[in-house]
């Protein structure tokens, strides 16, 4: 009903399978192109992850379809998702395991229990102190003190991270923002959709000019061409999705260089933190992509940060 | 189908991602060996089977956990097969007892069957591999069967010993190539070589 009533949000899930569509025609014809082995190992990652972004797409948009239930559902399997993958990365100890039951099984659906109440004072407060209060009574309690302050830290930023930042996305849809009530799904999208085209746009730029490194210790893919073209055709894109915003243009396009921002620094650090445990990759759960954190980490730090500025422009 | 739901939730909650060194199909009977860390050990290496190896591969368990209840004891006799043997106390356990339970598996296996089994023959808890028991190398004597060295990752992370519920950590399941035979060599060097093989699948990190 909603959804057939918002025809601008249905010109943004028609703007996403275009794209797709887009991006499929292109990838074949580059192919017919190719003769070089090398370029064709690049052909082929690039199809596996065209491949997943038709399913991350169409997962995204049924959700957003479903309501707000949807939208819920979907981030709180993801951030589960990604929590799994962190977990996993970081040394814990078996004196965790109690604690680290609590994250995954009580903490995770509270989150976003909370969401669904919109009970928006205990939402932004509930991991930041009472579970990391929680977190470190409990590990205590365990009474292992070997690497204890890590331990402790693994657990509260793996629930910052994987669960308080992104649950921020479905949060969306507690603002009331005057004249644009029943339509914050729209900022949900936009949100999502700069954050992901950022990386992709910086990929290609990369990959066509790229040259010169930002971060060679971190990771050895971002280069400034690809970082400055992907932030400015990002945020141009922003620019002109206005419309479906409460945002003016000039307005539509700072939240886009920001989110752009964000998401590249969400990217820089959780490479750093792979790159400190010796891996590549957080999972092998996206083909061409690596794990859900791995696809992920650009919109943990940018979803807080669209959400707040946005509560504090645009709500009473 | 009680099997296959099994291994699926088996799968989600273990997160396992598998790799093969050996062949994933085959006609051969193989006793999997593994390292031993976990109650969910078997149950992921059973799951992580393809389906005509898995409705082969039987697991050497204690009876006396087993036997306790009537789900565990319909797991163990429908959808697991479990070869039950007898686990005397500590340190009563005679030579004859051991021997008759080897003798057991060997019986149980056939001409068909393939089996699991954990040579430290206690879970560790720190997921170090400890010496292997000698059951292994009698019973590689009694049967001609593919050895194939199983690691298990992470798995004393998801469930350790002492724990009820599970952290759902992701973990890996290694098969090894098969431990190639070597008649003529000692008891010990043969469980060293064996313990070796399982610890080489160990991810270099």
């Amino acid at each position: 009903m909603r959804l057939i009533d918002d025809r601008a949000l249905l010109y943004l899930m028609a703007g996403i399978i275009g794209l797709l569509i887009l991006s499929s025609i292109v990838s074949r014809v580059l192919r017919l192109r190719i003769t070089s082995d090398r370029g064709r190992a690049t052909m082929d990652n690039v199809d596996a992850r065209i491949r997943a972004w038709w399913v991350m797409a169409v997962l995204f948009l049924v959700s957003i379809a479903a309501g707000t239930i949807g939208a819920i559902l979907l981030f709180s399997l993801i951030s589960f998702l990604a929590l799994r993958e962190f977990v996993t990365l970081a040394p814990t100890r078996h004196a965790d395991h109690r604690a680290l039951f609590w994250s995954f099984f009580i903490v995770t659906p509270l989150q976003y229990w909370l969401v669904w109440i919109q009970w928006y004072g205990m939402f932004s407060i509930l991991i930041p102190v009472y579970v990391s209060i929680f977190i470190a009574v409990r590990t205590v309690l365990a009474g292992d003190t070997e690497r204890f302050l890590e331990r402790t830290a693994i657990n509260q930023w793996g629930l910052m991270i994987c669960v308080y930042f992104i649950s921020h996305v479905p949060a969306l849809l507690m603002l009331e923002i005057p004249g644009y009530e029943g339509q914050n799904v729209k900022l949900m999208v936009f949100l999502v959709v700069i954050v992901q085209l950022s990386d992709v746009l910086q990929y290609v730029w990369g990959k066509s000019i790229g040259r010169h490194h930002v971060a060679p210790s971190i990771s050895p893919n971002k280069t400034w061409e690809g970082l400055i073209g992907g932030t400015a055709s990002a945020t141009l894109v922003g620019m002109a999705l206005w419309w479906a915003t409460p945002f003016s243009p000039l307005e539509a396009g700072a939240m886009a260089l920001l989110l752009t921002a964000m998401g590249f620094a969400g990217g820089l650090v959780m490479s750093a933190i792979k790159r400190d445990r010796g891996v590549k990759d957080y999972g092998a759960l996206i083909e061409g992509h690596g794990g859900v954190l791995d696809r992920i980490d650009s919109l943990c730090f940018a979803a807080p940060v669209f959400f707040h500025l946005t509560r504090y422009f645009h709500t009473l | 189908m009680i099997a296959t739901a099994l291994a699926t939730t088996a799968r989600l909650i273990s997160g396992a991602s598998v790799e093969w060194r050996c062949s994933p199909h085959t006609d051969a009977q193989r006793i999997y060996f593994g390292n031993h860390s976990s109650h969910l050990d078997f149950v992921v290496i059973w799951s992580a089977l393809p389906p005509r190896l898995r409705e082969r591969a039987r697991p050497v368990a204690g009876r006396d956990y087993w036997e306790n209840g009537g789900v565990r004891r319909y797991l163990a006799g429908r959808v697991f097969r479990a070869v039950l043997i007898d686990r005397a106390p500590a340190g009563t356990a005679s030579l004859e007892s051991a021997r008759a339970s080897i003798k057991r598996m060997a019986e149980e296996m056939g001409n068909h069957d393939s089996l699991i089994v954990f040579p430290e023959g206690t879970r560790s808890r720190d997921g170090e591999v400890a010496a292997f028991k000698s059951g292994l190398y009698h019973l590689s004597r009694l049967r001609q069967a593919e050895l194939i060295p199983v690691y298990l990752e992470n798995l004393n992370r998801i469930l350790p010993k002492g724990e009820t519920l599970p952290v759902p950590m992701l973990s890996r399941v290694v098969f090894g190539a098969p431990l190639p035979a070597r008649p003529d060599e000692t008891k010990q060097a043969f469980l060293d070589r064996a313990r070796d093989a399982v610890v080489q699948l160990r991810s270099p990190r």
